[in-house]
């Protein structure tokens, strides 16, 4: 292995681990989007998934049930936004906002007694004899458990969502809550678990963050990156398989910008961290072009209250 | 009862009484299940579905008071009623979407035999085989066609799926393609869908919701053979509407609903579409009728040649559109949705700009490029066809909607300050004028019925004295008493000396106060007629993309 390919493999890995959490974080809330919620609290979510999966681990040393604690946590944080606003009908934005607000709060508090305390990261999984291919085996098959489950993720979801009736209810949810709840289904209780899922996608990429990308706890760590899975799932116009590349695009833009000043391109950094908003921008613009992609994809019934009146 | 309708059916009393004799009223059977003049073919026949005493109250209104309904097998069975009547919730009572506060539902499907059946939700009621096609389609438009019937139906979007719909389309001459995404389809094909869905259930209870309110009249006999076919094939349909004449044609009996009680049930064969309104609206009986209007004047709007392009792939463009509308006269212009309506009157009203080069004329004027307040300031008024969000901010009061259009020819500012006094007086005029039910002006334009809002939006712009008025679907979805008041105001504007253009889906709105028709088939329009000269089968044609009919002056 050659020094140029061995630079190329490193910043590759790098950029993996930045786009990990952005996939989990990105494809829980296309589910809970598809199913017509809106919930802008992916970054408290995530930062109480971070803090007490870190803690779990800081306390128990179970890297697994230190996972799951992360989960859960995110998912008990979803479930708070899916009483105020599914059972309470609140305003989804307002109560995402607060969500967010929130979670930064709790997590800080958790966190106090965290700061400084060392872990040395998830361990490493090679697949046997794979791993061992030049370029390719450390670039795709020598990485945390947590890297392949979310490969494995996203077509799963692209396959539940397109080739299952439980994915297919969820879009018609999605699509009209008055004409599924006419059919006859249950659009609260589709909407209550489309929302814990994302709760629980939304603390594991906060566990990734605290457990693996940057195994420590630092207040506020997840720094935005809540807000870039929101604007990957408008920028995936609501595809599985476009989150996946979007979240490697802005995983590796992010990278970019470190890597960046170390070449010595004199870009200011802000403006970096602005490419995944901008990116979006552009590619809203771009996507209202194809009104059919948008009309097929969209959730038409996102952000509604659900009042079952009639 | 009879006295009133002795009253009502004003020219021959006899006959009023005679038909009260034969119907049988709630006062005479009181807590037995109306039994309706039976044919003798199916006198001996027992009801499929039986609803006895049914009740349901909402907080301040009783939407049902002990309403009976009985359908036979095999029968087509109309619900008639205004807007409000009960007939809705009655329905969703049946398909199990509403739980009554009293009564009970008896079922005669195989194994049940007359015995109650609790219907918790439309899965309990699918599961006995009934089956409803919804007024409002409930199509889910981003899923495709087999996508959207698997999500009715307990089954998968397979390919045995899609062979089932191939079938039962071909069988019941429905085209539809199964893997066409929904919000590429017609109205009409929109529902086909609902109508393959619930085939494919094979039904013993079809419910329709105002099936026919959006078809071509081609497109409704279509309906009216497959509906036919059905009922000799033994399924039982309950056929909701306010079409009186479609009710006298296809529908063996009729229940009739006023103010949530049953009024009477009826054969419509033996009434006429006079003695069934009569029925329907109780005292307030009104019906538009022709007014005359003396000779048109000078013409007030005129395209010449507009072409408007598409914005989008699923918009319609304008082609080579030539029509003038002169002072007193209401033209007419027919088509189903999505032939260019919406463009039309977004073209007209000054939504969407025409190019220069385009010719709008107005009172001698080219507007083309003008603003729709330039447009309202010069006399031309429009009400488009959606009243909520587009006609009327929802969560604004009524007074704050009159404003709205009102300003430009109203004085409702005082040196640019809104002065609310005056928004309430022309919100206060304009309820007053129509006799809009509402809270008054302050109550806001959502909290109003479908049918009052629209008389609001038609009288606001009417009050403005308009000299050109172009109103899109006027009546759509208003029940009949609002709709005839609609219409004679429509008309009364006209017979002032006012240019009306109606845009309409309804042919026998048009066929009823236009005095010269065409209409708009995929951004084309045909050649004008007379009203009196066409009939609604020649418009049809017309509507169906034929631009000029052989023989007709």
């Amino acid at each position: 292995m050659n020094g140029e390919s061995s630079m190329f493999v490193l910043i590759a890995l790098t950029v993996i681990t930045a786009a990990t959490p952005l996939v989990f974080a990105a494809i829980g809330e296309l589910v809970t989007e598809r199913s017509g919620v809106l919930n802008l609290g992916v970054e408290g979510m995530m930062l109480t998934g971070a803090v007490f999966s870190f803690l779990c681990i800081h306390v128990t040393g179970n890297a697994f049930l230190s996972l799951l604690v992360g989960i859960f946590a995110g998912m008990v944080m979803a479930l708070l936004f899916g009483f105020l606003t599914l059972t309470l009908q609140a305003s989804q934005v307002a109560t995402g906002l607060a969500l967010t607000i929130f979670g930064t709060g709790v997590s800080a508090l958790v966190g106090q007694s965290l700061i400084g305390v060392a872990y040395e990261g998830l361990p490493k999984i090679a697949i046997p004899v794979l791993s061992e291919l030049p370029t390719v085996g450390p670039l795709l098959f020598q990485h945390d458990a947590l890297v392949y489950l979310s490969w494995l993720l996203v077509p799963a979801v692209a396959i539940f969502l397109k080739r299952t009736r439980p994915g297919l209810v969820l879009r018609s949810v999605g699509d009209s809550h008055d004409a599924a709840h006419a059919l006859g289904y249950r659009v609260v209780r589709v909407r209550y678990i489309a929302t814990l899922f994302g709760g629980g996608c939304s603390g594991l990429a906060g566990a990734y963050l605290s457990m693996a990308y940057a195994p420590m706890w630092v207040e506020n760590m997840s720094a935005g990156r809540g807000w870039i899975a929101l604007a990957l799932v408008v920028f995936a116009v609501w595809q599985p398989g476009w989150v996946l590349f979007g979240a490697y695009l802005f995983g590796g833009i992010t990278i970019l910008q470190l890597h960046g000043q170390g070449i010595g391109i004199n870009v200011p950094s802000q403006l970096m961290s602005m490419l995944p908003y901008l990116t979006t921008i552009v590619v809203l613009v771009l996507i209202s072009l194809d009104q059919g992609r948008v009309r097929r994809n969209a959730p038409a019934a996102i952000g509604q209250v659900f009042r079952p009146t009639t | 009862m009879g006295q009133a309708l002795a009253v009502l059916v004003s020219n021959n009393p006899y006959r009023a009484f005679a038909l009260a004799s034969q119907r049988t009223t709630p006062d005479s059977s009181h807590n037995a299940p109306t039994m309706g003049h039976r044919s003798d073919t199916t006198q001996n026949t027992a009801p499929l579905v039986s609803m006895q005493g049914i009740t349901k109250a909402y907080p301040g209104v009783i939407a049902n008071d002990s309403v009976n309904l009985e359908l036979l097998p095999g029968e087509i069975h109309a619900l008639l009623g205004e807007n409000g009547a009960g007939k809705s919730t009655l329905v969703k009572i049946l398909y199990g979407l509403l739980q009554p506060d009293a009564g009970q539902i008896l079922w005669s499907g195989n194994q049940w035999d007359g015995s109650p059946i609790y219907l918790r939700n439309p899965a309990d009621a699918r599961s006995l085989g009934i089956a409803m096609v919804f007024q409002h389609f409930s199509l889910f438009e981003s899923l495709t066609v087999v996508e959207n019937i698997a999500l009715g139906m307990a089954v998968p979007a397979s390919d045995a799926l899609r062979r089932e719909i191939r079938d039962v389309s071909l069988r019941y001459g429905l085209p539809l393609e199964p893997d066409r995404d929904v919000y590429s389809l017609s109205v009409g094909a929109r529902q086909r869908i609902e109508i393959v869905r619930c085939l494919l259930q094979n039904p013993k209870l079809l419910i329709m919701d105002e099936p026919t309110s959006v078809l071509t009249p081609q497109e409704v006999q279509e309906l009216f053979v497959t509906l036919k076919r059905l009922a000799a094939e033994g399924v039982s349909i309950l056929y909701i509407s306010h079409k009186l004449d479609e009710i006298r044609q296809v529908c063996d009996r009729a229940t009739i609903l006023r103010g949530g009680k049953n009024v009477a049930t009826a054969i419509p064969e033996q009434e006429s579409a006079r003695s069934l309104a009569a029925l329907m609206m109780g005292e307030n009986v009104s019906t538009t009728t022709r007014t005359e209007r003396s000779e048109t004047g000078q013409p007030r709007l005129a395209l010449n040649k507009l072409n408007l392009p598409a914005k989008s792939r699923q918009a319609i463009s304008l082609q080579q559109l030539n029509l003038t509308v002169h002072a007193g006269e209401v033209v007419g212009i027919a088509g189903v949705a999505g032939n260019g309506q919406d463009e039309l009157i977004s073209v007209l009203a000054g939504e969407v700009k025409a190019s220069p080069n385009d010719m709008i004329w107005l009172k001698g004027e080219f507007v083309a490029q003008w603003s729709a307040a330039q447009r309202r300031r010069a006399g031309l008024c429009t009400v488009p066809e959606e009243r909520l969000g587009h006609a009327a901010v929802p969560s604004m009061s009524l007074a704050e909607n009159a404003l709205l259009t009102g300003f430009h020819r109203q004085a409702l500012r005082r040196a640019g300050i809104i002065t609310k006094r005056r928004c309430r007086q022309a919100a206060k005029a304009i309820i007053d004028a129509f006799s809009v039910q509402c809270d008054g002006p302050r109550s806001a334009a959502s909290s109003l019925s479908g049918g009052n809002l629209q008389k609001f939006v038609v009288g606001r712009e009417i009050l403005q004295a308009p000299d050109v008025l172009v109103i899109s679907q006027p009546t759509w979805g208003v029940d009949a008493g609002a709709a005839a008041d609609i219409r004679n105001a429509i008309q009364v504007l006209a017979a002032q000396g006012a240019a009306v253009l109606l845009i309409s889906q309804d042919l026998d709105e048009l066929m009823a106060i236009t005095d010269r028709i065409g209409a708009l088939c995929a951004g084309r329009l045909s050649e004008f007629y007379p009203t009196q000269s066409v009939d609604a089968q020649q418009v049809g044609l017309l509507m169906g993309g034929k631009t000029a009919l052989e023989g007709v002056a």
